[in-house]
């Protein structure tokens, strides 16, 4: 319960801070409008509320983003392409794909490395290095030369074509994390558990099952919840280029064209949500999987 | 030698070998001599059944088979099948190259002579080498994968407008976004960390944060700021707040008790104990930090170049150059990028390394 009290009073700040500077910055498009209006000596209250009210504000206050996501999700039908529903199954369906295809290659990666020092040696550096290289930028050639040689080259449709270039850059973002993590999980077993293995006379295979595998799941799911965070990112920015009608990112795209404020900060709150969600679920299955081991509750 | 180097020896032999067949079968023998000497001579390693062969030899045989393949396609415009064979028996002596050479240097022994950093030069040069030759040899596309010396050309053609992208997008949106976000992550975690409640509410909604796609703010700062710089570098601030944050207060709870309870019987007063026992500690985790952060900051503002820009940038010019269909434009600028965040990454591991001497991981390596 005592953790409750501080993160309200935290968000609580927060919602006063957010419609505090939603006053400050509609400001002056609200006294703009009443200039032109030729409207005196409005009262401070009204003046507060029509700030919190406007059409197009610079800031949306709270309440405004509330009711514009309650008005896309609840009101309208998921399968409409005015609700965010629909946006937001179009990201995570990519980003689904994006971050199961990223995470099989994460683990392929991490356990040739573990069981071949010559892989090791040559790819660890480059794994490493290439967390420092900003891929996001790779994300609209991906997208669009991807585009291209599904539907041209090998004749996907263009819908599942649009979906397999957007989840490639999610398995990209989503597959560093899940290789370096179960990297350090797979060696995580000491000498002496080991060479227990070896007096057994264990084959590799075995060792590997009984051992090595079940030794890295903490790994795993610490390296897993990062990586689908990092998938969601991806397949936001994979919907940035133009040609992406679809989806959280094209909204945010869509928004920031046409100044529709209110609309950018929905589609945020619902990739937010949807964020927690996904981190969420793979917590879940990590205490599921965990209990299913035998694991002590916490 | 194990089982696999003789499988990879086997194999490498056996196709320099059917290489050679094809090599001598077509056209004059004066043609493309350095690739035939190449096949002869890896065929001749057959030998190896007989005589062993120095793993250096396989090197060697790698590197002149990578020459040689590369003159190669200059000769043959459409890749005939001994170009092809010649490239899969030398990038199959570079991996049995690495395979003898990380054998022969037995984990952690040998490290000190810097052979250890030819394995991933190896692998990085085979890679190279591979893509030229595929993207030129089976004709590729360039809009598909340009080859990796066309991106070279157009990388010193165009350096003065990269230049111009580099100045505007890392030295102004990213390095001052970079410095106000991390300073003020990091005043912010000082000040949090004197009130245990504060603690307890920001942290949690910190660690959700981190979770969440911020670069989705972009087109809000955009709005706010202008198309500017001061809007990326606006981007960059709030993708570098939180995990300064998190991790500046995290290592100020990293001294144990016992070593503040020694700075109390100093009498040491709460700036003494931050600045000499708190803070040194918190190193570690500050520069963790630092470093998430330097890739996450070229990120942000590249990002958010894609949603408006003066008409200079590098995420301007990579999403306007694919619009156009200029690939080798666009590959030249994440070249450009690769090498700033590995840069950028490097100069704060040096620090990293200069100020937290003491710490085991340093030491040990």
């Amino acid at each position: 319960m005592n953790r409750i009290l501080p993160i309200a009073t935290v968000l609580l700040a927060l919602l006063v801070v957010w419609y505090a500077a939603a006053i400050g910055l509609n400001a002056p498009w609200q006294n703009d409008v009443y200039r032109r209006a030729g409207t005196e000596n409005v009262a401070f209250t009204q003046f507060v509320l029509d700030t919190w009210s406007q059409e197009k504000p610079v800031l949306p206050a709270p309440h405004q983003v509330a009711r514009e996501v309650w008005n896309a999700t609840a009101m309208v039908s998921p399968f409409v392409p005015r609700s965010l529903i629909f946006h937001a199954w179009v990201t995570f369906s990519a980003t689904a794909l994006g971050f199961v295809l990223g995470s099989l290659l994460g683990i392929g990666l991490a356990v040739l490395i573990v069981h071949n020092e010559a892989m090791n040696r040559s790819l660890m550096p480059w794994i490493v290095a290439s967390q420092t290289i900003p891929i996001l930028a790779l994300a609209p050639l991906i997208v669009v030369i991807g585009f291209n040689i599904f539907t041209g080259t090998l004749g996907i449709p263009t819908d599942p074509a649009r979906l397999l270039s957007k989840a490639i850059i999610s398995a990209y973002l989503s597959f560093f994390p899940v290789a370096v993590g179960m990297v350090k999980g797979l060696r995580s077993p000491e000498a002496i558990q080991l060479d227990l293995m070896h007096t057994y006379s264990a084959t590799p295979a075995q060792t590997f099952f009984k051992l090595r595998w079940p030794a890295s799941l903490p790994y795993l799911f610490a390296s897993l919840k990062v990586g689908v965070a990092a998938s969601l990112v991806g397949a936001i920015v994979g919907e940035l280029p133009t040609g992406a009608v679809a989806g959280l990112g094209a909204r945010l795209l869509a928004g920031s064209y046409y100044s529709q404020t209110t609309q950018i900060w929905s589609a945020l709150v619902v990739a937010s949500i949807l964020a927690a969600l996904l981190v969420a679920a793979v917590g879940l299955v990590e205490r599921l999987v965990n209990r299913a081991m035998g694991a002590r509750p916490a | 030698m194990s089982q696999l180097q003789y499988f990879l020896a086997l194999v490498a032999g056996g196709i320099s070998l059917i290489g050679l067949g094809f090599a001598l079968v077509s056209g004059p023998i004066e043609q493309a001599l350095l690739l035939k000497a190449f096949l002869a001579l890896g065929t001749v390693t057959l030998a190896r059944l007989i005589v062993p062969i120095g793993l250096w030899a396989d090197g060697a045989l790698a590197a002149l088979g990578a020459v040689a393949v590369l003159t190669g396609l200059a000769v043959f415009s459409p890749a005939p099948a001994m170009v092809w064979l010649a490239l899969a028996a030398a990038w199959l002596f570079a991996w049995l190259f690495v395979e003898r050479l990380s054998r022969f240097l037995a984990p952690g022994i040998g490290d000190s002579s810097g052979l250890g950093l030819l394995i991933p030069i190896v692998f990085g040069v085979s890679i190279l080498v591979i893509w030229e030759a595929v993207t030129r040899g089976a004709n590729v596309p360039q809009v598909i994968l340009p080859p990796p010396s066309m991106i070279w050309a157009r990388l010193t053609a165009s350096a003065a407008t990269l230049w111009a992208d580099f100045q505007q997008t890392f030295l102004k949106a990213v390095l001052i976004g970079y410095a106000l976000g991390c300073g003020a992550g990091f005043v912010a975690a000082i000040l949090i960390d004197r009130s245990p409640f504060l603690k307890q509410g920001l942290l949690p909604l910190g660690n959700l944060v981190s979770a969440l796609p911020i670069v989705g703010v972009a087109p809000i700062m955009v709005m706010w700021f202008g198309f500017d710089w001061p809007s990326k570098a606006a981007v960059v601030v709030i993708m570098t707040f939180f995990p300064m944050l998190v991790n500046t207060v995290a290592g100020l709870n990293a001294s144990t008790p016992i070593e503040r309870d020694l700075m109390r019987t100093y009498a040491a007063g709460y700036w003494q104990t931050l600045m000499k026992l708190r803070l040194p500690a918190a190193g570690p985790f500050i520069f963790n930090a630092l470093k998430i952060n330097s890739t996450l900051a070229l990120i942000g503002a590249i990002v958010a170049e894609f949603f408006g820009t003066p008409i200079v940038g590098m995420g301007f010019r990579i999403s306007t150059e694919v619009g156009r269909m200029n690939v080798d434009m666009v590959w030249a600028e994440i070249a450009v990028a690769a090498v700033a965040g590995s840069v950028f990454y490097g100069v704060v591991t040096l620090v990293e390394r200069r100020v937290t001497f003491w710490h085991p991981s340093v030491r040990g390596a």
